[in-house]
């Protein structure tokens, strides 16, 4: 395959793979959390992460993280203090992050709005050999959080009350969680853009909540997924030569929508399995209790 | 005497703007099984969770083991049943993935044991829910759900249990079950407190009842002899005849 001969396309190639494993294995906890769109706000506010890195003229990959990891911070201190209003902090965390990156990048000399473009929705072949460094050493970082400390995420996103009496580190945990949700942005927005690093967040495990009946099945499916849709669109869009991010999102619709197809038939071939096997027989003579 | 288990003094406590403790004593000694009453709204799921923590006193003071709830760390010695919760959440997650989160109290950051997963295994059995061990905690009925919280308390093997309304949507049959799970558990030691409105097959193990109306303790002593509509003080009366002077108006509806 030609294909790998390529630097550019190794390097895009490397990095499709860990945002397909990064985003959905932290994805999964904030989908438990039902908090889906908070990857969507980090995107968001990430933008001026990005505008300031143009700004000072240095790696736009670590000035975001930086801002991403302070904006989460600051969203799970909105949420877990969550007062009434709350969802309008949120709000002008959300539009504040945008508007002041399209302001940042328009006052650098060196951002343009192509250069806007390529972070909104992602340049996947483009990605250097700086950005791939930084982007291994934060994925580690995703993998060995989400996997390591799963059954205690696992358990503050469960019943968070119910954490906290086990005397778990609940509250250093949740920021833990959203420091790694900033962290998966920043992996992510080179390849899928951070307009659509949500969806890569949330697609995967969806589609795998079709079939999955446990949290490990839907970690392991939701992370198979993750990685043969970002792998896939990558190649296609090298082929094909369409935008990468768009590609990736629209194939992990395309499997979810496949799973959730074959769900339907699957549940019902279950449930008519255990029916089979334990008809009702009406039995006047046994005890009935009430 | 020996030191209480729970100690609450003049415990006073808000939710909001409004006073909902308003100066509770409750001791509850090793080995005792409590029973905690009174009607919808009079405080018994913020009493609870004043002692688990999870609601701030105003005023008074709470010892747990002897140690002031503040810098009480112990929390393995502590199993908890919070009051009607969903172990359902936006992920599956099977029966046993659920009540392995109990066992956290044990492990904490640690590593899962081979003792974890039959403690797991064990606490499932106690409630009569081992057979679906790895089914989806979504496709449970509502006493099934019951029962899987319950076990996620036990897997911790707590020395005191803290429950509210336990038996809600629990038929009678599987209440019979839950009450030979805590006498095993009171026969190996442990201390029960749990909120409830009716006794029924609870009522012999339980060793004392604390009655609260509007946030103050109304009955401290022998649980109530009868077990009807109208044994307990301050019970809930949601038939249209009650006698208005003893309860604000309520309609039970909502609450
Ligand atoms: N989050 C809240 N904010 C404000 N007030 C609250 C809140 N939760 C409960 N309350 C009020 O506190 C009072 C006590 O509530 P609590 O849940 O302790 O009652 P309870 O005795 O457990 O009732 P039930 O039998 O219905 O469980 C109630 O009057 C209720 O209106
Ligand atoms: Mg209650």
């Amino acid at each position: 395959m030609e294909i790998l001969d390529l630097p550019f396309m190794q390097r895009a190639l490397l990095a499709a793979f860990l945002v397909g494993i990064t985003a959905p294995a932290i994805g999964i906890y904030l989908v438990q959390r039902r908090q889906a769109l908070m990857g969507d706000g980090i995107g968001h506010v990430a933008l001026t992460g990005v505008g300031l890195g143009f700004l000072l003229n240095t790696s736009p990959v670590w000035v975001a993280t930086a801002v991403c990891v302070l904006g989460a911070v600051v969203m799970e201190l909105i949420r877990s203090y969550g007062k009434a209003r709350g969802d309008i902090a949120l709000a002008m965390l959300f539009y504040g992050g945008m508007a002041g990156g399209v302001m940042l990048m328009s006052l650098s000399s060196t951002g343009s709005s192509a250069n806007l473009t390529t972070y909104l929705f992602g340049s996947i072949t483009t990605v250097s050999q700086q950005d791939i460094v930084a982007i291994c050493i934060l994925a580690a970082f995703v993998v060995l959080t989400t996997i390591g400390l799963r059954r205690q995420l696992f358990a503050i996103c469960q019943d968070e009350e119910f954490a906290r009496v086990t005397g778990l580190p609940v509250r250093l945990l949740n920021l833990l969680v959203a420091v790694t949700a900033a962290v998966t942005v920043t992996v992510a927005m080179r390849v899928v853009g951070l307009l659509l690093v949500s969806a890569l967040m949330v697609i995967p495990v969806a589609a795998s909540q079709q079939i999955a009946r446990s949290f490990a099945t839907t970690f392991a499916m939701a992370v198979a997924v993750g990685v043969l849709v970002t792998l896939s669109g990558t190649v296609t869009s090298y082929y094909v030569d369409v935008p990468s991010g768009a590609t990736i999102v629209l194939m992990a619709i395309g499997v979810f929508i496949a799973l959730t197809a074959v769900a339907t038939p699957l549940a019902r071939r279950r449930a008519d399995r255990t029916a089979e096997a334990e008809r009702c027989t009406l039995r006047p003579e046994a005890d009935v209790q009430v | 005497m020996e030191q209480p288990v729970i100690s609450l003094r003049g415990a006073t406590a808000s939710l909001g703007s409004r006073p909902v403790l308003r100066g509770v004593d409750l001791a509850v000694q090793r080995g005792e099984v409590v029973a905690l009453l009174g009607a919808n709204g009079s405080g018994k799921s913020t009493a609870v969770r004043a002692v688990v923590g999870q609601v701030p006193l105003t005023g008074g003071e709470l010892e747990l083991f002897g140690t002031p709830q503040r810098r009480f760390r112990d929390w393995a010695r502590v199993g908890y049943v919070p009051q009607r919760t969903t172990a359902a959440s936006g992920v599956p997650a099977t029966v046993r993935e659920v009540v392995a989160a109990g066992r956290l109290a044990r492990t904490k950051l640690g590593p899962t044991r081979k003792a974890d997963r039959e403690a797991v295994v064990r606490a499932l059995e106690l409630v009569g829910m081992a057979d679906r061990l790895k089914d989806s905690v979504n496709a449970l009925s509502g006493g099934q759900h019951q029962r899987v919280l319950i076990a996620r308390a036990l897997a911790g093997e707590p020395e005191l249990l803290i429950m509210d309304e336990p038996m809600a949507g629990v038929d009678l049959a599987n209440q019979a079950v839950l009450a030979e799970a805590l006498r095993t558990q009171v026969a190996r030691g442990a201390t029960v407190l749990l909120v409830l409105h009716e006794l029924g097959p609870l009522e012999p193990l339980i060793d004392r009842a604390v009655v609260l109306r509007d946030g103050c303790v109304v009955h401290d002593g022998a649980p109530p002899q009868a077990v009807g509509q109208h044994a307990l003080p301050g019970h809930d009366h949601v038939h249209p005849h009650a006698d208005p002077a003893a309860e604000p108006i309520r309609t039970g509806l909502l609450s």
